[in-house]
């Protein structure tokens, strides 16, 4: 270090008051929302009048909750829908794009915009296109000679049609990493390979994906802590779980029991349920792209 | 390299297939928010000319919606975001890279593990302290908005400290040792060197946040539950339970919202994707 940063009179000066917000807006709230979860708290902006009987009353509830698990399966199919979803349409629509010389700044635009776009607002696109009585996807089938109606929010349908524009709306943001990853692989691999013989797709099979995996890796830890922070999209299309409480995500079931059921002690064991699961899962998932690393 | 006409075209199509429909949708909310609300479910391909054409929807719109001050306070509470989460974040990454002391690692530590907490796992005990603090339900506008304004600053502050240290230890230690022999002070060698050489990820940071807090609905739920405090996205959640079945006038409000955000996203599309994918890209 240089001999201008020896006098560390400013230290002080840097660093409070960024560490401050940290410790007063997140490490502070984070234990006492713990500590709110044995709690009884009828409304919210107390900190309760006393403990909850047996303290631990709001994690047995927890567990005994059918809609929790409802929540945590929906979360689960969550994270494979990003999975495969953003990320592999993404790759895909990647590797097409590495193929092409002209438009690749036009797909490069338009691929990305919907991220820009407040969830909240494509909710509200998304209502009307899956509209049952003649939104625009029932009237585009209809062209096609489909002579019902579908009904895209009813129980059959309503976890697809939930994830479809969550999918949707990020598979731009992964395919500007891709593809900035392909850029950045020598295009004299993909010569040599070529006056060896390989073919385009075994160019891509050998050459790219191998070479993009760390790439692919970050994609995928993205995606999976990403799933998880998923709010606006699913309470704008299906605000309280709709229909029968059976689109609840971790986040929306929170927010429904803090603010619509005014359960706020469950609702922060509820938090305190997602600090968990975001844990376990980026555990797992650090754990899973290490092994294959070996390149 | 060579490739066949044919595979090429097949490229083409499929490519141009996914951002039809990324476009087209938006194009449909923008065509029939110009018609009378019955006319959208009988054919809402048709394109809004002649007798279909109708301004009702807007100026529905701005008679029943408050969408100029929602817009003011969207971008009042953005702004302020930015500013705070710059400044902040920008002091507090020049010292965690140039100083050494006794917590340096403990601070780092502190910081990447702060990014690990979902915005859930706070938000209530942060509603309750600010309770407290008698900044949440009041009718000052200014109190609500800074009640809004600080969790979102504590939410992307250390995002931005992680890219601005990568900045800052990318910068050349002999200019600031350059500019202390001539006698500046560490605040100047702060905000005269190290401040401006960083415009461009100050930019990314600004992008980032900005977007971020723009779009967020989550806390805006929590902390602007007076209707004269809505920002935007909180005015359209209450849009759809309100009046979920006036489609022309959904239609409209959609479309009110999103095409500012499209004009700037044209012009400062470059930034904008570098910004929203720089924590992934650097890793």
């Amino acid at each position: 270090m240089s001999n201008i940063y020896r006098n560390k009179k400013y230290v002080l000066f840097f660093l409070v008051p960024a560490f401050l917000f940290l410790v007063v807006y997140l490490y502070y709230p984070f234990l006492v929302n713990i500590y709110g979860s044995f709690r009884q708290i009828k409304n919210l902006g107390t900190y309760g009048t006393k403990w909850n009987e047996p303290f631990y009353d709001n994690y047995v509830k927890l567990v005994t909750d059918p809609v929790v698990w409802t929540s945590l399966k929906n979360t689960v199919l969550m994270i494979v829908a990003t999975i495969v979803g953003q990320v592999g349409i993404a790759l895909l629509l990647a590797l097409l794009v590495d193929n092409i010389e002209k438009g690749t700044q036009f797909f490069r635009t338009v691929y990305f915009f919907p991220i820009v776009i407040s969830a909240t607002a494509l909710g509200l696109l998304f209502n009307l296109i899956f509209l049952y009585d003649k939104g625009m996807l029932n009237q585009f089938l209809e062209l096609f000679g489909k002579t019902t109606l579908t009904d895209w929010k009813g129980e059959k349908l309503a976890i697809f049609t939930m994830m479809l524009p969550v999918v949707w709306q990020y598979v731009g943001f992964y395919f500007v990493i891709l593809e900035t990853g392909l850029n950045n692989i020598s295009q004299e691999l993909y010569e040599s390979a070529a006056i060896d013989g390989a073919t385009r797709f075994q160019r891509v099979i050998y050459i790219s994906i191998p070479l993009l995996r760390n790439v692919i890796c970050t994609c995928l830890t993205l995606g999976v802590t990403g799933a998880l922070k998923v709010f606006d999209l699913p309470w704008t299309m299906f605000p309280k779980g709709m229909p029968l409480k059976e689109t609840f995500l971790t986040g929306t079931y929170m927010y429904y029991q803090t603010m619509e059921a005014k359960n706020v002690d469950y609702g922060a064991t509820l938090a305190v349920l997602i600090v968990v699961l975001g844990v376990l899962l980026s555990r797992f998932t650090r754990k899973v792209f290490k092994e294959s690393e070996d390149f | 390299m060579k490739r066949n006409k044919l595979g090429l075209a097949v490229l083409y199509i499929i490519l141009g297939a996914w951002a039809a429909t990324t476009i087209y949708p938006l194009f449909w909310v923008l065509e029939n928010s110009f018609k009378a609300k019955d006319k959208i479910l009988n054919n809402s391909f048709a394109l809004p000319v002649g007798d279909l054409f109708t301004l009702a929807n807007y100026k529905r719109a701005f008679d029943r919606l408050d969408i100029l001050h929602a817009y003011v306070n969207s971008i009042f509470i953005s702004a302020c975001v930015t500013l705070g989460v710059m400044m902040l974040a920008g002091l507090a990454s020049f010292a965690l890279v140039r100083f050494d002391f006794k917590l340096k690692k403990f601070c780092h530590t502190m910081v990447i593990a702060a990014m690990m907490f979902p915005v859930f796992s706070t938000i209530i005990p942060v509603y309750t302290m600010e309770t407290g603090w008698h900044i949440t339900n009041t009718s000052s506008w200014i109190l609500n908005m800074v009640s809004v304004i600080l969790p979102q600053i504590a939410g992307n502050i250390s995002f931005a400290i992680i890219v601005l240290m990568g900045y800052v230890q990318s910068l050349p230690l002999e200019l600031e040792e350059a500019a202390h022999l001539e006698g500046c002070s560490i605040p100047q060698i702060f905000f005269r060197i190290v401040v401006p050489l960083g415009k461009p990820s100050f930019v990314t940071v600004a992008i980032f946040s900005f977007l971020w807090s723009y779009n967020d609905l989550f806390t805006q739920m929590f902390f602007l539950r007076r209707p004269e405090m809505q920002a935007i996205t909180r005015l359209l959640n209450e849009l759809t339970s309100k009046e979920g079945t006036n489609y022309g006038l959904m239609a409209s409000a959609v479309t009110l919202v999103i095409i500012p955000v499209i004009v700037v996203y044209i012009f400062l599309q470059k930034y904008i994707i570098k910004g929203m994918t720089a924590g992934a890209v650097k890793g």
